[in-house]
């Protein structure tokens, strides 16, 4: 096994501790022929530090498109020529993808609306919303409504959001290259409130946005400085009429040693597969990332694209032994 | 296989007798349709975790 990898054994399988910006970039450019024992060391680490157990999440687009912030990577927004357009879920129809997503074994339901942040009709929505989801269906309620007031945040917190997500999408010295219409501050500044509110901080990002190797290891140790509750990790899909629409997506192997340094970054967290992993990892992929430090997933259709069929993915973690986390083991 | 329908590509919205449209239908095993195949209209589309509708103005709501 090569020195990085005792070094990393060491420092974060037997001590907790997550490998710095400088160290995870050692492991980015790890030969392919470590790649097996990079993935078995976040596999051992992921096992020692959080368990068998994956937390099955569904999401769900309470406000879709006519976004008027200009994150290239995202068909959401109203300054491309994207083929998506505005629509607003109504709460019956919120109310049965709960319970759809409660019926295949999942605790968390995510609520995602395509803003710069929430005006009065959306937290008006999200406190109808959640309110008739808790009555209906038991599972775990969070949201994703873009940047936050400190009065929003007391409001989510007293509706009985118990984690909000908030991706930093990308690391800071990259991100003017992917949005230009706030800044990576602004978002570090909601992530923070959330914070202090005590509800849970969800914040990860998309791997493949033309962001360098160096980039993808300061990603990780920015947030690893966060110490979020779940990172969700994306790969690139390229939508039609984005500026990204023409990017190549991310190599397997290069995704999977992502996903092995992350977790080398942080021991801890909630490591989540989210989007584009279909498409850039395949079947045989998605199971040695669950193989290889992933210990949560996204199950079913993501907010403007399709994913695997839920029984596919849990299939796949009944032929792991992975249990999937019960809703009594999340409080 | 078209329906028998279908004059525009549900993806991309061009014809479907313009091109080749492969590509598309590649695409489309993990993106619902946006444009509607017979007026090439954009549709209004909500994915949930366990399907899709689209609707469009004049020609009504498809689920998948």
């Amino acid at each position: 096994m090569s020195e990085i990898l005792d070094r990393a054994r060491t420092r974060v399988l037997e001590s907790g501790a997550g490998l710095d910006e400088e160290q995870i970039l050692e492991v980015l450019r790890l030969p392919d022929e470590d790649l097996p024992a990079l993935l078995q060391l976040a596999h051992d680490v992921r096992m020692k530090w959080c368990g068998p157990e994956v937390e099955v999440e569904g999401i769900i687009s309470l406000k879709t498109g006519g976004c008027p912030e200009d994150c290239h990577f995202c068909s959401q927004s109203g300054l491309f020529a994207s083929p998506v357009r505005a629509v607003w879920l109504d709460i019956p129809s919120l109310v049965e993808a709960a319970k759809q997503t409660a019926a295949t074994g999942a605790t968390e339901f995510c609520i995602v609306a395509a803003v710069r942040g929430p005006d009065k009709r959306l937290m008006d929505q999200m406190r109808a919303g959640v309110k008739a989801i808790k009555e209906a269906v038991d599972i775990q309620v969070a949201a994703s409504l873009g940047m936050l007031t400190k009065e929003q945040v007391d409001e989510l917190v007293e509706m009985g959001v118990h984690r909000y997500n908030h991706n930093l999408e990308t690391c800071r010295s990259y991100f003017p290259n992917v949005v230009t219409t706030h800044s990576f501050e602004e978002r570090w500044e909601t992530l923070k409130m959330v914070r202090d509110s005590g509800m849970e901080v969800c914040c990860g990002g998309i791997l493949g946005l033309g962001e360098t190797i160096e980039q993808r290891a300061e990603f990780a140790a920015q947030l690893a400085e966060l110490d979020p509750h779940e990172v969700p990790l994306n790969f690139l899909n390229p939508r039609p009429g984005t500026p990204l629409g023409d990017r190549p997506v991310v190599e397997g192997k290069d995704a999977l040693r992502a996903i092995a340094a992350f977790r080398l970054a942080m021991p801890k967290t909630i490591l989540r597969y989210a989007g584009g992993r279909e498409i850039t990892l395949g079947d045989l992929g998605t199971r040695d990332g669950l193989l290889g430090g992933i210990n949560a997933v996204i199950v079913g259709n993501y907010l403007t694209t399709l994913g695997r069929p839920a029984t596919a993915d849990l299939d796949l973690l009944q032929d792991l032994k992975m249990p999937v986390k019960s809703l009594s083991a999340t409080f | 296989m078209q329906c028998p329908t279908q004059t525009f590509c549900d993806r991309c919205g061009l014809p479907v007798t313009e091109g080749d449209h492969a590509a598309c239908a590649a695409a489309r095993a993990l993106e619902p349709p946006r444009f509607c195949p017979r007026c090439r209209r954009r549709m209004k589309v909500q994915v949930v975790p366990t399907g899709w509708t689209a609707t469009c103005v004049e020609h009504g709501t498809t689920h998948g």
